[in-house]
């Protein structure tokens, strides 16, 4: 209201106030340019285009549910599927690991060429023993890993996944987190995703596509 | 006269198996009671279950032995961040089903001391706002099962997969 009243009286002031609306106006449409630009880059991902290689992914330091440490490194010599979740999840959690080691056997021969991965983004109640039972439920080659708060957060970033706790009504928490499925080829960088729409069947075709 | 009597048997047949199918509660029907059997070091659990109101209802909430607590939840994928609320409650809108499954509604059972087994059966109390509660049975499935008699899914497409075909 101040700036109005002053521009009214002050016709420089009021060109100066256009002027920088218009400049600011201009800085937001080229920030949304570019953020437009990078999320259909991002949807792009599923397509298996590439155009993501070497921006996700990347290293990071954690123990696997022996407690013994894993690193980037155990991701090469075979593919590898990588989803990060917590073992408190009743739904997508499951979900998702029994879809892949659902795909993994359609695989015959070449199951043995995958391995999955499931990464923790609940480190403070996931301990490796408690990754171990779990992801054995799933049989298959399902390595859990878990980590500090801080080797867990790298993990994520380098795999833009994102993960909030959700305080809930009876004094605990859920995880809110991406639920995406991530496809590393076996030199350990990224290929394709899985997505919400994928089957156990469409992940297996994907899959035999991929491994040749 | 023959026609007719085996008619009207086939009738009856067929209502006492509408009846026996699906427990009533009140004037609400509860078919379908599933849970997912837990993985190992998992301390929560997911129940599912199909109510139909003719009259329309809410459901406000459940309990059951097995956990310390049970809630009514909902599942969402927000720009592929799959994320869980508490939900006061699901109506239930007159005369049509509404199928709690993977990746919508569920009750969460957290706590739960003994991790839920396939093939074990479950007491579940039900409590909606007009019929009051109700307890039905809950039959447990597999890990990560779609629902019952159901393998495995879509993410997002429960129960629309094709049967998994074994080489």
């Amino acid at each position: 209201m101040a700036v109005s009243s002053k521009a009214r009286r002050e016709p420089e002031g009021q060109r100066l106030v256009k002027f920088a609306a218009l400049g600011f106006l201009g800085i937001l449409a080229l920030i949304s340019c570019v953020l437009v630009g990078i999320a259909s880059r991002h949807q792009a991902a599923g397509d298996a285009t590439g155009s993501l290689t070497g921006q996700i992914g990347g290293k990071f330091a954690l123990v696997d549910d022996n407690g013994k440490p894993f690193t980037d490194a155990e991701l090469k010599g075979k593919w590898h599927l990588v989803f990060f979740g917590y073992t408190h999840c009743p739904d997508i959690c499951p979900t998702a690991l029994n879809d892949l080691s659902l795909a993994l056997n359609q695989l015959g021969a070449k199951e043995k060429e995958v391995g999955v991965v499931f990464i923790s983004v609940d480190p403070e109640r996931d301990t490796p023993a408690v990754l171990k039972s779990y992801v054995e439920s799933f049989g298959g080659p399902v390595t859990g890993l878990t980590g500090t708060p801080q080797e867990v957060a790298a993990a994520a970033k380098d795999y833009h996944v994102f993960y909030a706790k959700h305080p809930t009504a009876g004094g605990g928490y859920d995880m809110d987190h991406s639920a995406v499925i991530y496809i590393m080829d076996p030199q350990g960088r990224f290929t394709a995703t899985f997505g919400p729409d994928d089957t156990p069947d469409t992940m297996a075709a994907r899959l035999r596509k991929l491994l040749g | 006269m023959q026609r007719n009597l085996l008619s009207l048997a086939t009738a009856l047949v067929f209502a006492l198996f509408t009846s026996a199918a699906g427990a009533q509660s009140g004037s609400v029907e509860i078919k379908d009671a599933w849970a997912r059997a837990m993985p190992g070091g998992a301390q929560t659990g997911a129940a599912y279950v199909t109510l139909r109101s003719p009259t329309g209802d809410r459901l406000t909430g459940a309990s059951t032995p097995v956990a310390k607590m049970a809630e009514l939840h909902s599942m969402t994928m927000d720009n592929g961040v799959m994320k869980m609320r508490q939900v006061e409650g699901i109506d239930l809108p007159a005369g049509q089903p509404v199928s709690l499954k993977p990746n919508g509604y569920h009750i969460m059972l957290m706590g739960v001391g003994q991790p839920l087994k396939e093939g074990q059966t479950f007491p579940l109390t039900l409590t909606f706002a007009k019929a009051g509660s109700e307890n039905v049975s809950v039959t447990v499935e597999k890990v990560g099962s779609m629902g019952p008699g159901a393998q495995g899914s879509g993410m997002n497409m429960p129960g629309m997969s094709t049967p998994m075909q074994h080489h």
